[in-house]
């Protein structure tokens, strides 16, 4: 069985395709000076410029964190080029009109037609390449709700008293090594704010992608629902296939104020290097959300994609009986390593908390859960659900699970739960006696061990995230 | 032996798993629409036939030969041989987590019609039709949206067999033990399943312990495997011998056609 599931796993990566757009690219390397073109090319104020800086200044006092299950060679941020801009974004595009035609063809290859009218109804998307934000769609719909979504380079411009108030706030510039390599270094990302009272009227989605060689992504994506708001976010990313690993360091930060719900989904398919683990994208992100009294945060994340992934979606329940949520599949094969999870921070009286993963594990990967589930002395009646599954396909791969769980509170009730179990013999021998071949066998048995997370994702990426892993496990795609 | 009109034919079949031969010079004709009942002793290789047959991986073909209406069975794919329309009723159904039996039927059915040609069933027509075979095995509706034997009882896991058998139609049907665990009631409804499925184009060969199936099923012919090949064939009747006088009296007789000792 092995064989023919190592056969079914062979995959090609489909966004793995370079566009031949013409890039203004600083040249590699990291000091303050570097800082302050980013930062000059985007006409940022003074205080966003003084607020990298002193970020720098903490990262260089700080170490890579090596705590983490994976394996890979020292990064060298000096070899790395800090931004990478397509140059016909240089005055501007006003409209989709002015937008470089080969820009818009990466995005419709890749699935997400940028055109309105081609467009999934309700979804408005913000398309992020290398370093800037191409385009916006649904703007104006948008606006009509009293809705802002916007590139965070713009909103730094525009709506300054936000962004002043509430980035770093969740995520503080020190959190760690990478989160403050972001903050002196960002480049662009999405900006959400949803109003008061306000039910934002359509998803809202970031479109990601790394195209020049040799350049790291820093995308910062800072999220604010106001009182009694709703909105559901979701973010996808891929990148070309080349024989170096490359840099992704987000953060990504939520503040759900009383009574708010952010729903915040990602399907995350970097490419992530050959068989022999040759080339990928080390995607080392912080992803924090703040959640106020009453207030809920729900993480879903599919997780396909990267070399290593270092990512730990997380939620501070600060407000009395605000809830969060995180939703995880996260497949690895090849050479592939993941070490991801969540922390629940219970802060408030009757908080909750639900953590559902499902590792999938191929090849000669290694998949880690790590989850910090803490009751702080105030979290009165708080209650946490964990459930950790792995699946194990052939017997060359590895899944392991690191919880660690605080309690500081007597009344806060903490439920674990975990299994392992493998794709097993008879399942396979099932389906192809029912005359299903070894690739649909294999993509349906996962489907169905992730079923609990893909039904928490919206309804249309549902789809998408199915079919996803169907090709990550295919053998043959054309 | 070997007939143009039959449907399955085995020839001086030797088959091993992990290196031990279980099967020994298996010799069986089956044309459509008859049914065989093979009976024998635990460790006989009754159930190791059906998974040969169905090609099974680890249970490897020595020798001998395997045609399916004229095909080359042993060199075809599991999956071709199913999609040449060889199902193989399980003794003990595996579960598949989070995938619904509608979902698993309907993939099933598809890649086999697929493999014939023929366009995929709407959902529409394979739920009408699938809701059918639910009320022929006994079987609640709900039960199509459930995974894939997940939480079954015994008795609902052989009737979901049954059921899948009633959707994908095929030639010939190898029922490994499907009354094993059966109560007298449940036993009824998978019979009647079968009788109503019995047709001039179908056959059966239904792998049985106990004689008190073929009560309800009635075989046309009987066969005694015994050390991997069949030492004792007959009609129905032969099963009311064995059931009074057990298998030991065959495995000390020699075969007619011993091949070897």
């Amino acid at each position: 069985m092995t064989e023919q599931i190592d056969k079914a796993l062979a995959r090609e990566y489909e966004a793995g395709f370079v566009s031949d757009v013409e890039s203004e690219t600083f040249l590699p390397g990291l000091d303050e000076d570097v800082i302050r073109r980013i930062s000059g090319m985007k006409n940022e104020p003074e205080w966003m410029l003084e607020w990298r800086l002193s970020a720098f200044r903490e990262w260089l006092e700080m170490e890579e964190p090596e705590w983490a299950h994976v394996d890979y060679p020292k990064i060298d941020f000096q070899a790395i080029s800090y931004y990478s801009a397509p140059k016909s974004m240089k005055d501007k595009p006003q409209s989709l009109d002015e937008v470089d035609p080969e820009l818009l063809r990466t995005y419709e290859k890749l699935g997400i037609p940028l055109i309105e009218q081609q467009m999934l109804a309700g979804i408005a998307v913000d398309a992020v390449f290398d370093s800037v934000s191409v385009v916006t769609t649904f703007r104006d719909k948008l606006e009509e709700a009293g809705v802002i979504f916007c590139p965070i380079s713009e909103a730094i411009k525009k709506h300054p008293d936000l962004v002043k108030k509430y980035i770093g706030s969740v995520v503080p510039k020190k959190d760690n090594y990478y989160a403050a390599l972001n903050c002196a270094v960002f480049t662009d990302g999405s900006f959400v704010y949803i109003p008061k009272g306000t039910r934002c009227p359509m998803e809202l989605s970031t479109y990601f992608r790394i195209n020049e060689q040799n350049t790291g992504q820093f995308e910062r994506t800072l999220i604010i629902a106001d009182e009694g708001s709703h909105v559901s976010y979701l973010e996808g990313c891929t990148a070309p296939q080349r024989d170096e690993n490359q840099l992704h360091a987000a953060v990504v930060e939520l503040v759900a104020l009383d009574d708010a719900e952010i729903k915040y989904s990602t399907v995350q398919n970097w490419y992530p290097g050959d068989e022999d683990g040759k080339g990928g994208i080390f995607n080392f992100v912080t992803k924090r959300g703040i959640c106020h009294t009453n207030a809920k945060i729900s993480w879903t994340q599919v997780e396909t994609g990267s070399s290593v992934t270092w990512k730990y979606p997380s939620c501070i329940l600060k407000g009395d009986n605000s809830v969060g949520e995180f939703y995880s599949v996260a497949l690895t094969r090849g050479r592939q390593q993941a070490d991801t999870g969540t922390k629940m921070i219970h802060l408030g009286k009757n908080t909750r908390s639900t953590i559902i993963s499902k590792g999938i594990s191929a090849g000669k990967s290694n998949n880690s859960y790590r989850g910090l589930v803490r009751m702080n002395p105030g979290a009165k009646g708080a209650r946490n659900f964990t459930q950790c599954d792995s699946l194990l396909i052939g017997d060359l791969c590895g899944a392991h699970t690191f919880p660690y769980i605080e309690s500081r509170n007597p009344s806060a009730i903490i439920e674990h739960e975990a299994t392992t179990s493998k794709v097993s013999d008879e399942q396979m021998f099932l389906c192809r006696q029912r005359g299903l071949d070894p690739e649909k066998a294999v993509s349906m048995i996962v489907n169905g061990f992730c079923k609990e997370v893909f039904k928490e994702l919206p309804m249309e990426f549902a789809v998408e995230a199915g079919k996803l892993l169907e090709i990550s496990l295919e053998g043959s795609v054309g | 032996m070997s007939n143009t009109n039959s449907l399955l034919t085995i020839k001086d079949l030797y088959a091993s798993v992990e290196d031990k031969q279980i099967i020994k010079g298996l010799n069986l004709d089956i044309k459509p629409g008859e049914v065989h009942a093979i009976m024998g002793p635990n460790g006989a290789g009754k159930s190791t036939m059906g998974y040969v047959l169905s090609g099974r991986e680890g249970y490897t073909v020595d020798s001998g030969s395997v045609t399916l209406g004229g095909q080359d069975l042993l060199d075809m794919e599991t999956e071709d041989r199913a999609r040449a329309g060889l199902f193989l009723a399980f003794q003990y159904p595996v579960e598949i987590p989070g995938v619904s039996n509608l979902e698993f039927l309907k993939a099933s059915v598809d890649a086999q019609r697929e493999a014939r040609g023929e366009e995929a069933i709407t959902s529409a027509e394979f739920l009408k039709e699938a809701k059918i075979a639910c009320k022929q095995v006994d079987l609640p509706v709900s039960f199509l949206k459930r995974g894939v034997n997940e939480g079954f009882s015994g008795g609902e896991k052989k009737r979901n067999e049954l059921m899948q058998m009633l959707l994908l139609k095929p030639k010939l049907c190898i029922l490994d033990e499907t009354d094993s665990g059966l109560d007298i009631d449940a036993l009824q409804v998978v019979a009647e399943g079968v009788n109503s499925q019995r047709s001039a184009d179908r056959s059966f060969i239904v792998v049985t312990h106990y004689q008190r199936l073929l009560d309800y099923i009635k075989p046309d012919f009987v066969h005694v495997l015994s050390g991997g090949k069949i030492v004792k064939s007959g009609d129905a009747s032969l099963a009311l011998e064995l059931e009074a006088q057990g298998y030991a009296w065959l495995q000390n007789a020699p075969a007619e056609d011993e091949l070897e000792g």
